[in-house]
């Protein structure tokens, strides 16, 4: 610690700020997140079992938030029937 | 078709209802229409705070439920005679209160009246939803402390979706109301200044209301400090706030109350 930091006075609104900044950031994240990717999940695997067979746990949805950009990463794993019977 | 503000915060004891009854007398003054309704089921003030306490006789639900007009259930304002109130029950369940229900009072007052505000009750419940649910527009009341600012951070969340504006994919215009602001202690460092809390928002501000002791005076007394002590900083920040409600342009400055010398020499306010 400089000793100028002795003589600086430490004020808590800072402190609230960023408490709060780290925070909401967490909430908002986990506030929104649940509730859409289970959803999305639900209808994505609806569509592809039209097409493909695709067991439940075959389709992997997760979404992963930035500042900016969040991005939505599928992840469809499809069995080949051939290969799994030789 | 009048607008409908809906007044709410999450946290309580933000000053909801004070706010709602300063800033509708303050349109009220203006002539505009308003009707002031409580929603907080079981738990109403909004009443007491107007000085209406004594001739409450039918309440929302009673309209809801077809036992009284909504003619019968309005107080006319005994100062201005362009406000009413529409009281919450004290008494009854407050399942009672029905979405179908609210939307048709809604509907009805806003034939009737420039500006219908929403008195919503603490929380994020049943009552808080339906309170958000018809309005056209949101005044978001935070106090500069860690807990009502993330409270309001949620209450944002829910009016973006779980307001009929919201399910039809409208924006919700949303306003902060910064209540019981200290300049003096934000500036020393010990209070989150307007800046930090529209930062951490994100949402535009609508006033800044000085934390002032006018404010329990008018309370005491039952009637709207915009009304009770129109010269008192709070009171002259709540006739800002419901001129930019209406649209207006108005600087945003923050008002100080004026203290003598015999106070500032004791350190004490006549009040």
């Amino acid at each position: 610690m400089s000793l100028m930091n002795l003589f600086k006075k430490r004020t808590s609104a800072p402190v609230a700020r960023d408490r709060l900044q780290v925070l909401l950031a967490y909430e908002r994240n986990s506030r929104s997140q649940p509730d859409l990717v289970a959803v999305l999940r639900e209808e994505i695997l609806a569509v592809i079992t039209k097409h493909v067979q695709v067991e439940d746990d075959d389709v992997s949805v997760t979404m992963d938030r930035g500042q900016t950009v969040s991005t939505l990463e599928i992840d469809v794993t499809i069995r080949n029937p051939a290969m799994a019977a030789a | 078709m009048g607008k409908v503000v809906v007044v709410t915060s999450g946290k309580g004891g933000v000053g909801k209802t004070t706010s709602t009854a300063a800033l509708g007398a303050a349109l009220a003054q203006t002539g505009k229409r308003v009707v002031l309704i409580d929603f907080d089921v079981g738990l109403r003030n909004l009443d007491l705070v107007l000085g209406a306490e004594r001739r409450v006789v039918f309440d929302l639900i009673n309209v809801t439920q077809g036992v009284a007009k909504l003619s019968q259930a309005l107080i006319r304002d005994k100062r201005v005679d362009t406000l009413f109130l529409l009281p919450a029950s004290q008494t009854r369940d407050k399942d009672a209160l029905t979405d179908e229900g609210v939307e048709s009072v809604i509907a009805s007052l806003g034939d009737k009246f420039d500006y219908v505000l929403c008195d919503s009750p603490a929380g994020i419940e049943r009552g808080a939803q339906l309170a958000m649910r018809y309005a056209d527009e949101a005044v978001i009341v935070t106090n500069p402390e860690v807990s009502s600012v993330r409270d309001s951070d949620r209450i944002i969340g829910l009016l973006d979706s779980r307001t009929l504006k919201a399910e039809r994919g409208e924006s919700m215009p949303k306003h902060i109301l910064l209540t019981r602001y200290d300049s003096a202690r934000a500036a020393r460092g010990e209070m989150l200044s307007i800046e930090d809390v529209l930062e951490i928002l994100s949402t535009p501000l609508l006033g800044i209301i000085p934390e002032s002791e006018g404010v329990l005076r008018s309370s005491n007394v039952g009637s709207p400090v915009t009304l009770n002590e129109p010269t008192n900083s709070a009171a002259k920040a709540y006739v800002d706030a419901a001129r930019r409600l209406m649209g207006e342009d108005v600087p945003m400055v923050l008002p100080v109350d004026r203290r003598g010398l015999f106070d500032r020499l004791f350190g004490r306010r006549a009040a």
